[in-house]
């Protein structure tokens, strides 16, 4: 899968649509300052190239904005969320830092490889789920969660966790957020089930 | 217990819905007009009354903060930059003011941008908050087309533009000129101060950063008067908080109160109290990730400000409050931050790169028992070496957590590395 989905990209240019939006992010900016501009742009080619960033992209933004390649290569290896590797349609990252780990975040990843049959780094055969273990995602108070694509899944416990990631895989539609019925979000909410720490 | 008439984020949760028309309901955008005309003496006037500090964690006055920047708007623009970079392990309370509450950070910036003659704010939020993104540029564009942005803003003559920027996962650009290296497209990478942002910020001109709590209730401080926000909470510790609360609580929840609330109180009242009760509590992080945890007998009367904590040698931080109940291997907790602080590290200074890769391995090494008494020293000793050796204070963040544990759990550690000892020589 990597070397089609790598060739894929060797001429890459940015869509009709995606140079639309570029447009207006240049706008932001002072026009002598349009360096600001490398993470937008970085985030919309990756989005343009299935969620991963490469190298012919990362010349094409820099060409666009007027700096060097290497600049550019310089941020996106910077930062963790470029992703310079391809990866499956879901890309679950899993947040074990110690909120989340207080509520059993660890026993949650190990039932996550279980089931998906793969270790944190890696993408099943079938292209759809890649794993990553990341660091506190903000949504503390909903521990444990993570986060899908561009999505957060919280409150999560090994039931509604499994149940996700088979929905997913089969295409049903799925609840954004809190996983508690009767929960919206960051208020108070008794949940006794609630997974006790290791 | 804050009043009902006190809270200033009174729909935090989202349960009035969403939109300008609902926010105004709640007494959003009311007399802007007025407060601009008032204009800039004014208003750094009643934000120093108030006595609000600065709610992203350092905790510094926030009026005083803002009247460093020139008087005088001169050649170069002024820029207001937001911090929403929210990232620190234990706080999402700048979460819910953006996906909840976005137009209340909206004015706030707004009367910043008038105390401090800029006529361009940027937002930098964590790219993770993908949804937080879109809500806040649907709440921009509302206010757009409402006249409450661009330019000639309600006839006051006053032009403002926000631009939202998104970060793309860097722990460092919380920390302010990282944050602003980061908006220029660059490496997150803090600068040396001096010079400092007030004179030299974004590209190169006057800016201030603020974090988006302490911009969110500077309207309802305007609009009720400095002395109202400092009749609330305690002296040089004043109006209210949105505290975080998470671990082992029945009811993790982000919460506002009062500023000088009593831990036992917030966390009963609000949280459904302790996992087991309040008996069964062993330790808590009152700040975030960053701020030294305090044992249980040191909550029971435990006032949630500033000063207090700063007393008991920890800190209010971001008020993210992680709760740990007698369940928990605190020795396991800390290292899980120390690996956060060795992932989050810049690499830009070496005690820091080099220190919390030493203090991480250290931990790994006590969670095991798998040391000698004096790697206790040791590690204390590398810790204040990381501390206050680094340009921003992501190496103090990274030592001061190992540091709590130590002052406060060293024979929970000793009595690992020697029941391992046993357990070995047994073998």
């Amino acid at each position: 899968m990597n070397l089609t989905e790598k060739s894929k990209f060797e001429n890459f240019k940015f869509s009709k649509e995606n140079s639309f939006l570029i447009d207006n992010i240049l706008k932001k900016y002072p026009a002598n300052q349009l360096g600001s501009a490398v993470m937008p742009l970085l985030d919309l080619a990756m989005r343009q190239c299935n969620g991963w960033i490469p190298e012919a992209a990362m010349k094409e933004v820099g060409r666009l904005i007027n700096i060097p390649f290497i600049k550019v290569y310089e941020v996106a290896t910077f930062y963790s969320m470029f992703n310079l590797k391809p990866i499956g349609k879901y890309f679950i990252q899993f947040c074990t830092t110690t909120p989340c780990w207080l509520n059993g975040s660890d026993d949650l990843l190990e039932a996550c490889k279980k089931y998906l049959k793969i270790k944190c780094g890696e993408t099943t055969e079938d292209g759809l789920f890649t794993l990553k273990e990341v660091e506190c995602l903000g949504a503390c108070v909903n521990a444990p969660m993570v986060q899908i694509n561009d999505d957060y899944f919280e409150d999560l416990n090994k039931t509604n966790l499994i149940k996700l990631l088979n929905d997913l895989k089969n295409e049903n539609k799925v609840k954004i957020g809190t996983q508690i019925i009767g929960r919206r979000g960051a208020e108070p909410f008794k949940n006794m089930e609630k997974n006790k720490n290791a | 217990m804050l009043s009902k008439n006190d809270k200033i984020f009174k729909n935090i949760y989202g349960f009035s819905g969403f939109g300008l028309n609902v926010a105004k309901s709640l007494g959003d955008w009311d007399n802007t007009k007025s407060i601009i005309l008032k204009g800039k003496d004014w208003i750094l006037e009643e934000v120093k009354k108030s006595g609000l500090r600065g709610r992203g964690g350092a905790g510094f006055p926030t009026g005083l903060k803002w009247s460093f920047m020139p008087k005088e708007l001169k050649d170069k623009p002024h820029y207001v930059v937001i911090n929403a970079d929210e990232s620190e392990p234990g706080t999402c309370k700048d979460r819910e003011i953006i996906r909840n509450e976005p137009y209340k950070l909206i004015e706030g910036i707004l009367y910043a941008s008038v105390a401090m003659q800029a006529h361009t704010a940027y937002i930098y939020i964590r790219g993770e908050f993908f949804n937080e993104y879109n809500a806040l540029e649907r709440a921009i564009k509302e206010c757009y087309e409402n006249g409450l942005l661009g330019k000639n803003i309600l006839k006051t003559g006053w032009d403002l533009d926000i631009f939202v920027h998104r970060g793309a996962g860097a722990y460092i650009c919380g920390e302010e000129s990282a944050l602003l290296e980061s908006l220029e497209g660059k490496k997150g990478q803090p600068r040396l101060k001096p010079p400092f942002p007030a004179n030299v910020g974004l590209y190169g001109c006057p800016t201030t950063v603020s974090n988006v709590e302490t911009v969110s209730v500077v309207p309802e401080i305007l609009r009720r008067g400095g002395s109202w926000f400092s009749s609330l909470g305690n002296d040089n510790n004043t109006g209210t908080k949105l505290f975080c609360i998470s671990g082992h609580v029945n009811s993790p929840c982000t919460v506002e109160e009062e500023m000088g609330i009593s831990l036992k109180e917030l966390i009963n009242k609000h949280a459904n109290g302790v996992r087991g009760g309040w008996t069964e509590l062993k330790a808590v992080i009152p700040g975030g990730s960053s701020t030294p945890l305090l044992p249980a007998s040191m909550c029971n009367n435990l006032k949630m400000d500033f000063d207090s904590l700063k007393a008991l040698k920890s800190g209010l931080g971001t008020a993210g409050v992680i709760v740990m109940n007698k369940s928990t291997d605190l020795i396991k907790a800390i290292t899980r931050l120390s690996r956060f602080y060795n992932h989050e590290s810049c690499g830009q200074c070496t005690p820091c790169r080099e220190g919390t890769g030493w203090i991480l391995k250290m931990m790994n090494r006590l969670c095991q028992g798998n040391a000698r008494i004096d790697d206790i020293d040791k590690l204390n000793d590398v810790c204040s070496q990381v501390e206050n050796h680094t340009i921003c204070a992501l190496g103090d963040a990274a030592a001061w957590p190992v540091q709590g544990l130590i002052r406060h759990f060293r024979g929970e550690i000793e009595k690992r590395i020697l029941d391992n000892s046993l357990r070995k020589s047994a073998e």
